[in-house]
């Protein structure tokens, strides 16, 4: 097991290293004026110009730009916004709203996706197997923005169950629907996953060999159909956290939920540049962490990788 | 003929036969004996492919998304075909009017005919889409193979790279790098979504080819003297493509998803192309009079991910290996 | 009826504890129903071994698997009656079915290593086989687990209790599954091919053990099989089935010296573990000296092609490995990793139109050696000579000119052929990339090949999906054909095949041989074949040489134990058989 650890954790150097790289090459690297590309179509004046070239060490050559742009990550300078603010302030603001988001979606995503998938994978075939799996298909192919204006129009703004926008400081149940909306996708995809891994761990032979024990069917079927049947969910929802990440951009932005993915929505509206890399950075920076914890936990649920 | 020695036929000399046991010889006529392992000549004959082809043909599920999908291309390549009003031009006396014989899906804000644009808002979509995915089929797929294939240092590296570009989650990746872009259009922004989507279809295929690699007739064919690359084209390749098509066919949908959320952040196309997306952050101002200026794009936009989506299902249950009688 | 039936209980042997009658099985398939058992009757008397015998497909497991209630799939007994203690369950409830498994009906599957739960370890799913039963709860369920697993002949089993399923060997594993398929003494056990994925050593040691266990505790067993020689070895009744019915039933010696039905007497013909000598072509002599003109053929066209220096004359040996080891380099948890030696300084030789078989357990190193000798995998030290030219030292147009000499046939029937590609570009395949003819002459070399091997001409246009196994290793043997080549190294080439169909076969490389004067090496794990196919035989274990002889000498008089040991672990073997 410490092996397992101790590569994965090797292996995740690279990538950090690769991926702020290549954060930073996109603004910066690329042909043109990158100064210009922050700013979007706003003039740039001379003082905003000095102020760019100072953060980003423009006058410096690239390695070096990137080298203190890798050393404001590690003392968590991300430089400042437009109007003058640090970053890191208004991220460290926002976060705890966007993790209040993420575990509403998260809790909606797996006890809806497991229980139902778990459901229609024991009855493969049948009325509620073929219903969910069509239904699921449909909620994957309708995007998070069209999800989120039709809830927002219809449990909002007609029914009006719930307020339409959030705005600051919410509680988990003004949250509910942005939270229904962003779990959604990755609800389609658990149900579906669930539902193909207890019906593939249903045909296995040491199920039939647990049934020939005499042991009863819900035992079977907790026992040692689903519980084989969550390593590969469980690897699913812990790189999904990333993508709710991603998804918040829209659905916060939608919602006015204060969160990070607004932060990032609002920056990317208003053209703030240096914001938007130094958002995605650090969302890039927790999708790796999470992949970690995602690859630790299998070594949890699956015997067979803790001694390889 | 000596007595055999194991134990549990200790029973000398005539054993006792029970009822139930006694000798029983099936008349013949009953089970003819069939010649051993003969071919059977009556069944008729296809390939991998032809099999999935026979069976697709008889899924609903397949027949309306190609459907679909065929009335897309048709209505992207001529959308005159389907309406003769110009998307782009402007009757602000008309604004927000309901439907009518003139606009028979109203009027958006700005003055344009909604019908017209949903119609011309195909094109961008299915081009971004398509676009896409031929981008990263070829590149993800060749990345793939080759770093299945020849495994080693080569595909450690090629794995790591993907792994950096898999750490960008695809829309963070691309609001990045299309914010410093200004020349936004149908191949720059299917440029981005490729960047970031490649890495995906070189782990199935990676995943695809190990599989497969190590199947008895690669080794054959090495034992031939093939080359390396000869049986990586012609035997490994063919044999991976299945999980590959599925894939690029769900992804088509996404990046077509990807790209209208990127529209809608006013990050993706530009306005002055027609776009779903573009049309629904427009019409975002009026959802709560008119939610029907935004519901319609939205549902075009939904259609067809969702056709695509339905069309990588059915494939899957025809080319999953697993699925393959053995 | 209390479940901890002691043996000395008062059973009334003369009653059937299962009586099946009449049982007709139904699969379903694309609204089809396939008749899987049709009519099948036998009876199994309490404290007795009970037979089933058949090949893939006859219906065997499908029956067995009726009586515990284990249909797969779409799998319904659509007709007759099991009766278990003169009580009906055919069509038992699920409530019923559940008390009766594992407490009166138990169960050792045949795979061992996809039967075990993977994230449970091993106590855990013993103990629960307990409890479920209600013979102990906690303390005393693990308690009584441990004993199981020492009962089921595992050495310290308090460790074994807590360790997992992929830390044990499929030894082991089937020795907990036996474990666990008697913790609960079920009255019935049904074995099905309880040993077959095993190496034969392992087998015996196993089925000895579970021999002695039901014959202490006088469990009954259903045995499935299609080994008829362990069959016969193991059960005093024998039930043979064939296309879904019951062909022949009655004693086990009986039928084995006395066949009646026409397939039962196909069967005992073929057993290999039966089976006497090496199918005789009549004239071997002349088949050395056919190879042996061949190779004069060959060996001026490879003279005259290539301007490196070649021996005279074609050797007798056509291959000569000396001194050849590999070693790998295992990555485990360690920087390093530790070196395994997989074949370790082995010498043979095999003469030109003769058959060298090298037969060893798993991880004896039989398959690297052929690797090796089709330099496909470089040695660590050592040489391999092919026609007296280490195959270490070819150049890129030698190596070329050595694959069209030297073929392969592998053991996997649905592997070895690429499944995209047609039967007939397969077997061009090798003419294609050899540039042999045009495509004219290249057709009609494959048609002649598809009738060397015994295939329609109609198999031409199919692909491998809809062929058999043995169809398929007919194609690849036609394949491995169509270059002519002097040696085809056969890699467990019939393991994977049912008996007759592996007779089939072993009967068309022989004539192959005898016409084409080809020269074999085989690589086998079963003795038995062996002595059908081989002139000489090398046994390896563990990377070792081990004896090298004729087949004669071997199984008359094997000089080694270990050869010994296989030799005594063919099931079947201490049977005698009328003429």
């Amino acid at each position: 097991m410490g092996w397992y650890i101790g590569r994965r954790l090797l292996q995740m150097v690279p990538v950090f290293f690769g991926a702020t790289l290549l954060i930073y090459a996109l603004v910066f690297l690329l042909p043109g004026d990158p100064i210009l590309a922050l700013f979007g179509d706003k003039p740039v004046s001379e003082t905003a110009r000095a102020t760019l070239t100072a953060q980003y060490n423009l006058d410096k050559p690239f390695i070096v730009q990137y080298l203190l742009f890798l050393k404001g990550i590690f003392t968590l300078d991300f430089g400042q916004s437009f109007s003058g603010q640090p970053v890191i302030d208004q991220i460290t603001r926002a976060f705890p709203v966007t993790i209040k988001l993420a575990v509403v979606a998260f809790v909606i995503e797996a006890v809806f996706g497991i229980a139902f998938g778990f459901i229609a994978g024991l009855r493969r075939g049948g009325i509620f197997d073929s219903t969910v799996l069509f239904l699921s298909l449909i909620v994957i192919g309708i995007p998070v923005f069209v999800l989120g204006f039709v809830g927002q129009y219809f449990v909002g703004v007609k029914w009006g169950i719930v307020r339409s926008t959030v705005g600051g400081d919410p509680s988990l149940v003004d949250l509910l629907l942005p939270g229904t909306v962003l779990g959604a996708l990755s609800f389609a995809y658990v149900l579906r996953l669930t539902r193909n891994s207890v019906a593939e761990g249903l045909s296995a032979d040491h199920v039939r060999t647990a049934t020939a024990k005499g042991l009863s069917r819900p035992r079977v079927m907790t026992v040692h159909v689903l519980r084989n049947s969550l390593i590969p969910v469980v690897t699913f929802l812990g790189t999904d956290l990333g993508a709710l990440m991603g998804g918040a951009v829209v659905t916060e932005g939608i919602f006015n939920v204060p969160g990070v993915g607004n932060l990032l929505y609002q920056s990317v509206i208003r053209q703030e540049g240096p914001t938007v890399v130094s958002v995605v950075t650090i969302l890039v920076l927790i999708y790796l962490v999470a992949n970690l914890v995602v690859d630790l936990l299998y070594a949890v649920l699956d015997p067979r990788i803790r001694y390889v | 003929m000596s007595e055999p020695t194991t134990g549990r036929h200790a029973q000398p000399g005539g054993a006792v036969v029970r009822p139930g046991q006694e000798r029983f010889v099936a008349p013949l006529e009953e089970t003819p004996l069939a010649a051993v392992d003969a071919v059977d000549e009556s069944a008729p004959t296809g390939g991998l492919f032809s099999d999935a082809w026979k069976q697709l043909r008889k899924r609903p599920i397949f027949i309306v998304a190609s459907f679909i999908i065929l009335v897309l291309v048709v209505v992207s390549l001529f959308p005159s075909w389907f309406t003769s009003t110009n998307p782009r031009f402007v009757d602000l006396s008309v604004a927000l009017q309901g439907p009518s014989a003139a606009h028979p899906l109203g009027v958006t804000r700005g003055g344009t005919d909604v019908y017209a644009r949903l119609i011309y808002g195909a094109r961008a979509s299915v081009s971004v889409g398509i676009l896409t995915t031929i981008m990263v089929v070829v590149f993800g797929g060749v990345v793939g193979a080759l770093a299945g294939f020849y495994g080693g240092w080569l595909d450690a590296i090629l794995s790591r790279i993907a792994d950096i570009f898999f750490a960008l989650p695809l829309i963070l990746g691309a609001i990045v790098l299309l914010q410093t872009i200004k020349s936004r259009n149908v191949v720059t922004v299917a440029l981005t979504l490729a960047l970031f989507g490649w890495p995906q279809v070189a782990r199935i295929m990676r995943g695809a080819v190990l599989q497969v690699r190590s199947n008895e007739y690669v080794t054959a064919a090495k034992s031939l003297g093939l080359s390396r690359m000869a049986t990586l084209v012609r035997h490994v390749v063919p044999n991976a493509l299945g999980p590959v098509i599925v894939v690029a066919t769900i992804s088509l949908g996404t990046f077509i998803a990807a790209e209208a959320t990127l529209s809608f952040l006013s990050l993706g196309l530009p306005p002055n192309i027609v776009s779903w997306g573009g049309d629904i952050s427009n019409a975002r101002a009026t959802l709560r009079t008119d939610p029907m200026i935004l519901l319609w794009p939205s549902i075009g936009l939904s259609i067809t991910v969702l056709s695509f989506l339905m069309l990588g299902d059915a494939l899957r249950d025809a080319l999953d290996p697993k699925g393959r009688t053995r | 009826m209390s479940p901890q039936n002691a043996p000395s209980a008062p059973v009334d042997r003369s009653k059937p504890l299962l009586e099946v009658r009449d049982l007709e099985v139904d699969f379903t398939s694309g609204g089809r129903a396939v008749h899987a058992v049709r009519k099948a009757n036998f009876t199994v008397y309490p404290g007795q071994t009970v037979a089933i015998v058949g090949e893939s497909g006859s219906g065997k497991s499908t029956s067995a698997m009726a009586v515990i209630g284990l249909l797969p799939g779409s799998g319904k007994v659509v007709g007759g009656q099991i009766l278990f203690d003169g009580k009906d369950i055919a069509h038992a409830s699920h409530r019923e079915y559940v008390s009766l498994r594992g407490t009166h009906i138990g169960m050792v599957p045949q795979d061992p290593m996809s039967n075990l739960n993977p994230v449970w370890n091993i106590g855990f799913q013993v103990k629960e086989a307990i409890e479920a039963n209600g013979i102990a709860k906690g303390a005393a369920a693990k308690k009584r687990a441990i004993e199981v697993l020492g009962e089921a002949g595992l050495g310290d089993a308090a460790r074994r209790y807590r360790q997992y399923p992929h830390e044990f060997s499929g030894g082991m594993r089937q020795r907990a599954l036996i474990g666990i398929g008697l913790a609960s003494r079920p009255r019935l056990l049904i074995a099905d091919e309880p040993t077959s994925a095993l190496d034969v050593t392992v087998q015996r040691g196993i089925l000895d053990h579970l021999d002695s266990l039901t014959a202490d505790l006088g469990t009954a067993v259903l045995l499935i099989t299609h080994d008829l020689g362990l069959a016969a070895e193991r059960a005093e009744h024998l039930v043979v089935m064939y296309k879904g019915q019951v062909v022949e039933s009655g004693p086990a010696l009986e039928i084995l010296q006395d066949p009646r039905h026409p397939y039962t007497q196909r069967l005992v013909a073929a057993a290999p573990s039966l089976a006497s000598r090496r199918m005789q072509s009549s004239h071997r002599a002349a088949i050395v000296e056919q190879a042996e003109v061949r190779a004069e053929q060959v060996h001026e066209q490879v003279a005259a092609a290539t301007p490196v220096a070649v021996p005279d004359a074609p050797t007798s040996d056509v291959i000569e490995v000396q001194g050849l080891t590999k070693e790998f380099v295992i990555r485990g948890a360690g920087v390093r990793g530790e070196k395994l030696r997989a074949v370790d300084d082995v010498n043979f030789a095999v003469r030109r139109g003769t058959t060298l078989a090298v037969v060893g357990e798993s991880g004896s190193g039989k398959s690297t050696v052929a690797q090796m000798v089709l330099n496909l995998l470089p040695a660590t030290s050592g040489k391999v000579l092919f026609d007296g030219v280490d195959i270490t030292t070819l150049d890129r147009k030698q190596q070329f000119a050595f694959r069209r000499r030297v073929q392969p046939i592998f053991q996997n029937p649905y592997g070895s052929l690429d499944p995209s590609w047609s039967i007939y570009s397969s077997v061009e395949e090798p003419l294609r990339v050899h540039g042999v003819g045009d495509a004219k002459s290249r057709e009609a070399r494959v048609r002649d090949l598809l009738d060397k091997v015994s295939l329609p001409q109609s198999s031409l246009r199919r692909y491998p999906n809809e062929l058999s196994g043995g169809q398929r290793q007919r194609v690849a043997i036609a394949r491995a054909l169509a270059l002519q080549p002097e040696v085809v190294v056969c890699d467990e080439a019939v393991s994977a095949l049912d008996v007759l169909v592996q007779g089939q076969i072993l009967r068309l490389l022989n004539d192959l041989q005898a016409e084409l004067g080809l020269t074999y090496l085989f690589i086998t794990h079963d003795l038995a074949v062996v002595r059908e196919i081989a002139d000489d035989v090398v046994v390896m274990q563990k990377g070792r040489l081990v004896e090298h002889a004729s087949v004669d000498q071997v199984f008359t008089s094997p000089q080694q134990e270990y050869t010994k040991a296989l030799l005594e672990a063919i099931p079947g073997g201490s049977l005698q058989l009328g003429a």
